[in-house]
């Protein structure tokens, strides 16, 4: 274990260099934010119906969107598509690791590091001067914490998962693009999963996107109290062992047909 | 008990092909055609503990699909492989903690971090005992001069630096078999001479197995005691680098300076190669007609200022045992 534990010390050190991004990327976020917030109020001064959250909610839940974007796998995990495409994985297996572990630990660095980097400014920002409110109790906010570690770990293994397939399919853009549009849609990010018509509930509560990003702000917001946070927190951890189980086989099976690109 | 033994190594890669044009592309949508490539083409060789042997061969001839699959990364189609006592693909995670390999396109060290940062981890990846990873790493450090770029990070060293380091990260575990894969290639003049001198201490006092591949023949006669020659994923040729001169030509060469420009070289036993201004190069076949007697008839004819005999440029040797196996 301490050999992956230094490797992602490592990697987690080396993505924290990269400052002007994170700088670049709290602009964008704070932009974007408004948009989405300045969209929820003009819906909610015209709608007729009672919304599934308040307008502080929603105003809330968006900024823990624009807050919690770096957790979200919507891409492969660029160093190991470098590595696929160059060869460099020769030296991946040279290791006497196992590689779904290691490059496991490579996706957990990947979408911690920016996250930590990006996360806490744009809360700061976001409780001081956009309205984002704190969440209701104690127990919501560790709630909300342990939920985000499980986020991370089923977002590691979802990125895991979409940089295995890179040994079939070496470029990984169709991938991304067909990735993205589902979790944006499922985890929440783009729309609250309760503003979802009835008929599609279900379904979305099922898949295992919405433990990516909806369940832990729920849990923020209390909408889905404490007294029943164990079943989400469970469809979560259910759901990344079934995503490591399922890369690992993926990745057994790639090994097998592995051709190591390059002299 | 041999370092490795390789029986009848045979590996083939398919390789879909393209047809040319729109309409091959659209129809390549459909009806993929495959070529299957034969990289290896039953191979087998032994290599006992202490050698230090060349893997040489044209590019694209099997000399790195036999590293990886000597190293485990690799599974062949059929044959038999041990090394060190061990199928390197079937038990992978044991195997590669008892080898070292260097790519020498390529970099094991971690781009963004200090070199001292990638030894640490590779000390705690191979799970190499504290006082242990100390003597080795100082001992490294010292004999690769290493110390003044412990804390440069990886992507600032300049190619020669990087490589010395690379050649350090390999043995930070100290590994019994060493695979080189042209660790020399870009290097200045300074540094081959760093690396070689570095590869034959280490094979000589260590006794360290190692093997080399490389397109440079200098680092074959500066470093080898054997030579195994691939191509067309069969090996030709499996010698000490003497045996390999003597398998193409023969050969010699006698140079000499004259003292005057003029002089008469009619000898029906050499061969005239070069003739500049007072030097004049000639071969012969030393089986023919030896060195001694060559040497005292000339010398009897004209006057000499100077003489040496020399081997034929290795290349020249290898590229005659390429076009002889294309021909």
């Amino acid at each position: 274990m301490k050999a992956y534990a230094a490797i992602l010390s490592a990697q987690f050190r080396t993505l924290l260099q990269y400052r002007g991004a994170a700088l670049a990327g709290l602009f964008t976020q704070v932009f974007f934010g408004l948009v989405i917030v300045m969209v929820y109020e003009g819906f909610y001064r015209s709608t007729t119906t009672t919304p599934p959250l308040s307008l502080a909610q929603v105003v809330t839940y968006t900024w823990l969107g624009q807050a919690m974007l770096g957790l979200i796998p919507w891409n492969v995990d660029p160093e190991i598509r470098n590595l696929i495409r160059s060869g460099g994985v020769a030296y991946e297996l040279l290791r006497p690791l196992d590689l779904y572990r290691l490059w496991f630990t490579r996706c957990l660095a990947r979408r911690s590091a920016p996250t930590l980097l990006r996360a806490l400014p744009m809360l700061a920002l976001a409780y001081a001067f956009l309205g984002m409110q704190l969440p209701p109790s104690w127990t919501c906010l560790l709630l909300w914490l342990a939920a985000n570690m499980g986020a991370l770990f089923l977002s590691a293994a979802f990125t895991a998962l979409l940089s295995t397939s890179l040994l079939w399919t070496i470029s990984g853009e169709g991938i991304n693009y067909l990735v993205i549009c589902m979790i944006i849609l499922g985890s929440g990010l783009q729309i609250p999963l309760p503003f979802y018509p009835d008929w599609l509930l279900p379904v979305l509560n099922l898949l295992p996107f919405r433990g990516l990003f909806d369940v832990p702000s729920r849990l923020y917001l209390g909408h889905i109290p404490p007294s029943q946070a164990l079943p989400v927190l469970a469809h979560q951890f259910l759901w990344t062992l079934a995503l490591i189980g399922f890369g690992r086989w993926v990745l057994a099976r790639g090994l097998r047909r592995l051709e190591v690109q390059g002299g | 008990m041999p370092c490795i033994l390789a029986e009848n190594l045979v590996k083939t890669y398919r390789r879909s092909q393209r047809q040319p044009g729109v309409w091959g592309a659209l129809r390549g949508l459909v009806h993929r055609q495959h070529q299957v490539l034969r990289a290896l083409d039953h191979i087998s060789f032994r290599i006992e503990p202490g050698e230090l042997v060349g893997y040489i061969g044209p590019n694209g001839a099997g000399k790195s699909t036999t590293v990886k699959l000597l190293s485990g990364i690799l599974v062949p189609d059929s044959g038999r492989c041990e090394v060190l006592g061990r199928v390197p693909w079937q038990d992978r995670i044991a195997h590669v903690a008892r080898i070292g390999v260097v790519f020498g396109q390529r970099t094991q060290l971690w781009w963004d971090l200090p070199v001292i940062e990638s030894f640490d981890l590779l000390r705690d990846i191979y799970k190499v005992p504290g006082p242990d990873y100390a003597r080795r790493r100082d001992e490294l450090v010292g004999v690769l001069e290493l110390e003044p770029l412990l804390d440069v990070p990886v992507r600032q060293l300049s190619l020669g630096q990087r490589m010395r380091c690379d050649l350090a990260a390999a043995l930070v575990h100290g590994p019994d078999l060493l695979f080189l894969d042209e660790p020399t290639i870009g290097l200045d003049a300074l540094s081959k001479l760093a690396v070689r001198d570095f590869v034959r201490r280490l094979n000589q006092e260590r006794g360290a197995t190692v093997i080399l591949t490389t397109h440079d023949m200098d680092d074959i006669e500066a470093l080898c005691t054997r030579v195994l020659l691939i191509d067309g994923g069969r090996i030709l040729l499996d010698d000490t680098v003497e045996g390999l001169r003597r398998q193409v030509s023969p050969e010699r060469r006698l140079v000499l300076d004259l003292v005057e420009e003029e002089g008469d070289f009619g000898d029906p036993q050499v061969r005239l190669l070069r003739r500049e201004g007072r030097r004049v190069e000639l071969a012969f076949d030393p089986n023919q007609v030896p060195a001694p007697a060559l040497i005292s008839r000339l010398t009897a004819r004209c006057a000499v200022r100077d003489l040496f005999v020399e081997n034929p440029p290795i290349e020249e040797t290898i590229a005659q045992l390429y076009r002889k196996n294309q021909g």
